[in-house]
Parts: structure tokens; sequence; C-alpha cells
């Protein structure tokens, strides 16, 4: 661990410095593959595959039942449609309420018989019915109006605090991109969208725009302490900041993803499908990228669209000739 | 200027810390001796289990329901459940027909109130007014039937004179008033007991105590854009203490509703009554002693807090368009069951041991304070969340666990950010004590800023976002909180504290603050040179730099020096210039 506490040392003099805004195209070109294969992934598997609480779909309740075990219950779902997982859960002190996606006709018939073989009552005792969505519109319109107003109430205190709107705009496409991204997961392992993976796409909007404020607080400190004096140029500025927080990105993101990654691996390998898998995954995907876009995505995007500006291109530019000509005194004294 | 020390301001902190948790635990033995109250916070639908309620539509024959209505009572009832606290409730359509309402929990009879009735407002202008039964009082005391108790269907039931207004008595047919008078409270059905808004109603007051006869419908609950609930006001704004109905009426409404109280007032007798009729029964009838022309009349009726709450509540999100009975009430387990819980809990658990591994091989003996605060981010956040399901019904779901787990990173990410900081400042060559002060000062302004991103986040979505993700809003704004407290009130103050300790102060090898190790050259007891040592070759282009590196790092080494002289007894090295 000593090598890591040099690696951070070297970060903060600038003796060692990952040039990552000079190297934007690279950096926006991954971006932009990324992007592209979340989008088009999704749509050759043939677009999301959403929950019953969002579809809505059948359900079967089992009634005089002696034995409520419910194992029982997914066997014999899965013995008719093999991928199914239901929802079951016990009523009273006789029944079985087995919830799956929508059946077909014939699917719904043989669930019925199946069920009733299960748990040795007859047929007439199993009574089906389409039940809707849980998690409805106005659940999905109440919600996406909460997010717009918060990102544009964010957009306003971000450009408030940083006292510059570019910093709010790189956020925000540093969060789309996350967001695309781990969607693009979702949709291309076909993993359920259920109400559980939804509420981790929220942490991660929350986690994103947190780990671009920290970082940004960092390169206004820099590029507002040299403003004018500062013998460094704009773009340069901000790449040592982003240097200067990356021990912290890493340490963060690894403590962040450190619980998460041992939900998931529970999650999926020892419980299987379920609500667990469904929201670790949207977490773990969601705070790597989020660190990741923070550092590749937002940095230099700042960086880019503020080096156009007159003050900063001009002071950029007598940054550069000062130092050439530092470099040549420089070269008489030390001879 | 009385400043204090540091380490005087650290305890003052740290008490501030044992007030807040002595004081959330005092709360939460206050609930759990009266009652109410548990050591345990309660678990969401998922995780327990809760009622199934189903409801089925209150149809007349032939009619039918229509998916739409069927949409729109499930996005009321759900407001309705959100309004009354964060439970999480599942609710979905059945058979295209019925309502399926899975709440954690049993519910009692005003949840289910809340829940079904369908809460129609009409203000209707009260005819006539009297006794509420059909039966008839003799003189010896004893009560017998009235002769008929149902009307003669040859009387007249259309008015001979068409009525002018809805006060107007023309309306009282000898067919209606044969029906008034036979009409018996005790045996009163309000769900039959309806009349279409132009026609007159014959009902009685909620507690059977008068009959009325009421005129057509003069504005009804549609026009309503608010309702609060709160304590009777006087004049001199004093409070009575009686519980009423504030509501707000939109434009229609408030004119309607000031032309009707211009008549009635007018009026002499039970005419000059205005009825409040809430699904067919009459909650008050108020006498109209003046014009209301703001649109904002008040409700009284015999209320209790939570009773004028829950009309409120209803009267705020409208009506049901259908009215509903309760078909079944059976108790569901959970969906996910207690494996999940546990399974979840064990990851977690892991997941924090790998947490601390990490800490600990990152700051050394500094990630025990890492360790700690976030062992108190931990009782903090229990506590609370013990105290909001007793007092504003929080659930705890599945969601919810996975939601503090990830808190766990925001939570340290706050530590790692000030750690770094201090060490950055160690750097730069100062010593450990106003390391600390100087990287608090800066990590607290990115703490504060990207904490306030958080909280917004989650203060947005609480106030707009309905079900589930109410749930998640208020776990995301108390862990942000949680966050901001523990570092200002535990973690800094610890340092503080640690930063007069010899093992941490002489920057030991293991302590996670060793200058040496930070790149800081030795010069001299506790003073470090700065390390810009930068090499030759690299000197020529960044000489300036350096020079400029140099003389910030020789400014703060004296800056460093006259805060130790004025403000440590221990350093005996203090400068007297």
């Amino acid at each position: 661990m000593a090598s890591f506490s040099q690696f951070g040392n070297d970060l903060h003099t600038g003796k060692r410095s990952f040039d990552i805004v000079g190297l934007r195209r690279r950096w926006y070109l991954i971006a932009g593959i990324l992007i592209l294969i979340a989008v088009i992934g999704p749509l050759l598997r043939g677009g999301f595959t959403f929950g019953i609480e969002f579809t809505g779909g059948s359900e079967f309740v089992v009634s005089d039942v002696a034995d409520q075990q419910q194992g029982k219950a997914t066997d014999a779902v899965q013995s008719v449609v093999p991928d199914v997982v239901p929802k079951i859960s016990t009523v009273s002190n006789t029944g079985v309420r087995v919830q799956t996606d929508q059946l077909t006709g014939e699917e719904n018939t043989q669930v019925r018989n199946a069920l009733a073989a299960a748990y040795d009552v007859p047929v007439s005792k199993v009574t089906s019915s389409f039940i809707g969505p849980s998690w409805g519109k106005d659940i999905t319109g109440q919600a996406l109006r909460g997010l717009i107003t918060f990102l544009v109430l964010a957009a306003v205190v971000m450009a408030l605090y940083f006292r510059t709107w570019k910093m709010s705009l790189a956020a925000m496409v540093a969060l789309v991109h996350d967001l695309i991204i781990t969607a693009g997961f979702y949709g291309i392992t076909g993993f359920e969208i259920t109400p559980a993976a939804v509420i981790g796409f929220l942490t991660i909007l929350g986690y994103s725009l947190y780990d671009t404020v920290v970082v940004f607080d960092k390169i206004r400190e820099n590029t507002h302490e040299d403003e004018s004096s500062s013998s460094r140029t704009f773009p340069a500025s901000v790449n040592l900041a982003v240097n200067q927080t990356l021990v912290r990105s890493i340490n963060t993101s690894v403590v962040a993803a450190l619980p998460v990654a041992s939900i998931l691996f529970i999650g999926a390998f020892v419980l299987g499908a379920g609500t667990l898998r469904d929201i670790s995954l949207a977490l773990l995907i969601g705070i790597l990228v989020g660190t990741y876009s923070t550092i590749f995505i937002a940095a230099p995007l700042y960086a880019h669209l503020r080096e156009g500006e007159p003050a900063i291109s001009k002071h950029d530019k007598r940054v550069l000739a000062a130092r050439s000509k530092a470099a040549a005194q420089a070269d008489e004294v030390t001879v | 200027m009385a400043k204090l020390s540091p380490v005087k301001k650290a305890w003052r902190s740290l008490t501030w810390l044992a007030v807040i948790i002595v004081g959330l635990i005092a709360l939460n033995t206050a609930g759990v001796l009266t009652g109410g109250g548990s050591w345990a916070p309660k678990l969401a639908l998922d995780l327990e289990g809760g009622t199934q309620i189903i409801l089925a539509p209150k149809l007349e024959s032939g009619k039918t329901v229509s998916q739409e209505q069927l949409n729109q009572a499930v996005s009321i009832i759900r407001q309705r459940i959100d309004s009354s606290g964060v439970s999480e409730a599942e609710i979905n359509t059945q058979g295209g027909q019925n309502i399926v309402v899975s709440i954690p929990g049993t519910p009692d009879d005003e949840t289910l109130n809340r829940i079904k009735s369908s809460a129609k407002l009409e203000f209707r202008p009260v005819l006539l007014a009297g006794q509420p039964s059909a039966a008839s009082v003799g003189a010896d005391g004893k009560t017998t039937p009235a002769p008929s108790a149902t009307p003669d269907p040859n009387l007249r039931s259309t008015p001979t004179v068409s009525p002018t207004n809805a006060s107007d008595l023309n309306y009282v047919t000898p067919a209606l008033q044969a029906k008034y008078d036979s009409f018996d409270c005790s045996t009163i059905n309000n769900t039959s007991n309806v009349a279409p808004a132009d026609e007159p109603l014959v009902t009685c007051e909620t507690d059977g105590s008068v009959k009325y006869l009421l005129g057509p419908v003069e504005v009804s609950g549609e026009h309503i854009t608010d309702a609060t609930n709160g304590q009777r006001q006087t004049q001199t704004g004093a409070s009575t203490g009686e519980w009423v109905v504030n509501i707000v009426f939109d434009q229609t409404g408030a004119k309607s509703f000031a032309t009707v109280t211009t008549r009635l007032s007018g009026l002499q007798g039970v005419q000059n009554q205005f009825a409040i009729v809430l699904d067919g029964e009459v909650i008050s009838a108020p006498r109209t002693l003046a014009v209301i022309t703001d649109g904002k009349p008040e409700i009284s009726g015999n209320f209790t807090q939570e009773s004028s709450k829950v009309l409120a509540d209803q009267l705020k999100f409208g009506a049901l368009p259908i009215s509903f009975t309760v078909q079944s009430q059976d108790t569901i387990s959970a969906t996910l069951g207690s494996t999940q819980l546990v399974n979840g809990l064990i990851a977690g658990l892991i997941g924090l041991i790998l947490v601390v591994i990490y800490s600990l091989l990152q700051y050394r003996l500094l990630g025990l304070v890492t360790i700690a605060s976030l062992a108190v981010a931990a009782v903090i956040t229990y506590l609370l969340i013990t105290v909001l399901s007793w007092r504003e019904g929080y659930r705890l779901s599945l969601a919810g666990v996975a939601g503090l787990i990830v808190a766990i990173g925001i939570t340290a990410d706050s530590f790692i950010v000030y750690f770094e900081r201090v060490r950055d400042e160690l750097r730069d060559g100062r010593g450990l004590e106003s390391s600390v002060e100087a990287g608090w000062k800066r990590a607290l302004r990115t703490i504060l800023a990207s904490d306030t991103v958080n909280f917004l986040a989650a203060a947005v979505l609480f106030i707009v976002a309905v079900g589930n993700v109410k749930g998640f809003a208020l776990t995301l704004g108390l862990t942000t909180i949680v966050d901001v407290a523990v570092v200002a009130l535990f973690t800094h103050p610890m340092l503080q504290l640690l930063a007069h300790v010899r093992f941490f102060s002489e920057g030991h090898r293991f302590s996670g603050l060793d200058p040496r190790a930070l790149g800081a050259a030795y010069r001299g007891r506790a003073r470090f040179r700065p390390s810009d040592a930068i090499t030759p070759a690299k000197a020529a282009s960044v000489s300036r730099e350096a020079a400029k590196r140099q003389t910030i790092a020789e400014r703060k080494a004296a800056e460093l020096a006259s805060t130790s002289a004025s403000s440590s007894s221990t350093s005996s090295e203090g400068k007297d210039s």
C-alpha cells in the first residue's frame, strides 16, 4: 500500500499525471460507442423486459390448501412456463396466491391444473384472473415529473454554486450517459425491470451527480485560485484537479461498490433471480459507470466547453508563451 | 474574541452528538412506553406481508365499471393511502372490475374508511328539519310507529309551481313530504341514499340526531382545490380546540358559494341552514350568519384530529368515481420472505467487512475512525428509522435495505474526501493540527455541496412522487442528513482530538498520517518540508511553478508556526517573535 500512497503523492504534486483532459477525443469516442451499444443492443434483443408490476399479469388463487408450502407453486408454474419467476404469497391460513406474467389461455388452463395437482385440491378450487399493474401510469408519471423537476433544480443549484452553467451542462451529460448505459445493460442481459430496479436507477442518478460535484469542486478550486496568475493552461488545471482527486475517486468507488457487489453475488448466485439481484445490478453498474463518467466525460467536456472563452484562451496563450520563454531562460541559467 | 481551541470545540461537537443520540433514544423509549413504538423498525409488505383487501364496485344492476373509472379510483386511493404515511402499499386492479389493495399490517376502521369511502361532498340548503324517526312520540312517552312506512304512490311528486331557487319550499311536494315524514334515521343506508344533484334529498345527520329534507346541490366537491384540517380559530386568532376542515374553492365554486350564502343569510328558521352532505349523510348544517365571498368555508361536525385529517385528505384528492364495498379482507404473507432479508443482511455484512479491511489498508489506524464513524451513522440511522416507522408509518422494504447499504458508500465518501484533504495539507508541509483544520474547511464545502444535490433529489422526489418512489426518497434524504451530521459531529472532532495523540501527531508509520509516506520531507521536529522535489531535468520546464509552490509552502510553514504557538501549549517550539 506504500506504493499506493506514493501514487497519491505523485498525483497530488503533478509529478505523475494522466492526461485525461487532453485525450478527450478518445473518451468521447468510447462513450459514443458504449451509448450506441446500449441503445442498439436492447433493440436487437426485442426491447426491455418489464416485470408484472408494470405490465400486469395473471393471478391464481388456490383455496382450501392443507400445506401452504410456496415451493410447490413455483415448481407447478415452471413446469408449464419454465422462464417465469412467480410471485407467491400465502393468503390467510388456507390459500396460496400466485402471480405470474400474462399467460396465454392455454397456459392458463395448464397452470391451473398443475397448481391443483401440486396442492392436491380439485381444479375448481383454483381461480384465475387478470391483474392490472400495481406500478401504474400514475406512479410513472409522478416519478418522471419529480425527476424532471429535480434535474432542473439540480442544474440551477450547481450553476449558482459553481458560478457557471457549463459545469451543470457537463454534469448532466455525464448523468445521461450513466443512465443510458445502465438501462442498456438491463436491455442486453434481459434482466427484468422491476420497481426495485427503478429505485436502483434513481439511486444511481443521485450517486452520479454527487460524484461529479465532488470532483468539480476541486476543479473549481484549482481553476479559480489561479484564474489569471496561473502558470497552467485551463485544460491543464482541470487535468490536475482530476488527477488530484483520483485517489479519492478510486477509494470511494471501491468502498461503495464492495457492499453492492457482495449483495449482487449472494443475490445472483445463492438466491437466484429476485429483488436483490435486480437492484444490486443496477447499483453496481451505476456506481462504476458514475465514477468513470465524472473523470472521463464530465471533466474533459467542461474543459472543452470553456477553453473557447476569450478570457481563458487569451490566458492559455500567454501561459504557453511565458512557459517557452522560461524554458529558454532556464536553459541559459542551468548551463 | 474568545476563540475556542480545537480540542474544546471537538468536545462540544461530541457532546452535541451524544445529545442527539440520547434524544432519539428517549423519543423512541417514549414511543415504546406509550404504545405504538417499537425498538425494531416495521417492515414493508414485501418482507412482512400484511392485509389484502379486495374492493368490489357498488353498481346498480345492469351497469358496468369502465377501465378509466377503475384507473382513476386506483390513483385516488393511492394518494389517500400515501397521505397517511410512507407505507408503500400495493394497489392494482383485478379482473377488470375489482381493486386489490395490499397494505402492511392490519388496517383499522379508520384506514378502511379512508380507502373505500367515496367522499362525495355536496352543499345543499335545508328545506325542512325535524325529529330523526318516523315514530311520533306520544304524550305518555310511549313511541308508536308511524302508520305507514311506505308513502302512498298516488301522491303528487312534481311541484305545481316550479321552484325559483334551491331554497324554494315549492320543492316539497306531497310525495316528498310523505317520504320525509316516514323516514327513519335508524334504518338509513347511506349506500343507497342518493339523489341526483338537481333533486331534493331526504337524509339524516351522521349521528342520527336530526332528519332533513334538503334542496338540490348548490356547490359540489369537484370545485375544491385544497383542503386542510386544523383547529378552529376565533376572530382574535385564538384556537378553540375544535377540529375543522378548511376548504378552498376554485373560482366557480367560490362564486356559487357566495351567491348561496347571500340568499340563505336573508332567510329565517331552518331555511337559514346550509347542509354539508358527505356520501349522502349530513355531517353538519351550520346557520348561515355571514356571506362568504372568498370561497374558503370551514366544515365542522364533531371531528377528532384524526377524522378531520381523513376528510381533508379525501376532499383534496377528490371523490372516487364509484363507491366500493370490501369484498374480502385476508392476511397475506410476504412475497420475498425472510430468506431474502437474511441473505441481504448477510451480504451487507460481508460487504461491510470488506470495507473495513479496505479502509484499514488504505488509511491504517485512521481507518478505525472511518469504521467508528460508520458505526455511529448506523446507530443514528437505525434510531431515526424506528422513530419514523412509529410516527410516520415508514416501513422498510427490501429496496429500502439496499438503499441503506448503498448509503454506506456515500457516507464513507465524506470521510475519504476529508482524509484526502488532510493528507494534501500534510503533503504541503503543514503540521497535523493545522492540516486537520485547513483540510476540514475545504472538505466541508465539498461535502455540503454534494450532499445538497442528494438532498435536493430526496426532497423533490418525496414531494412529487407516489408509492415506492416516496419511500426511496425518504431513505435517501435520511442518510444524507445523517452523513453530514456524523462527519461534522463525530469524524472531524475525532481527528481534532487524535491530532493531539502522540501516535498520530508524530506521524507514526501505521497512523495513516505519516508525512514521510505522504512525501513531505522531515525538517526538524513536527515540521516538514513540502515534497516538491522535482528532478533537475523537469525543473527547467516547471521552474516558475516550483518557485511558486515553494513560496506557498513557506508561507504555510510560517502560519503553522504561529498557530501552534498561540493555540497549543504542548508545543515547546513556538516562535517568540
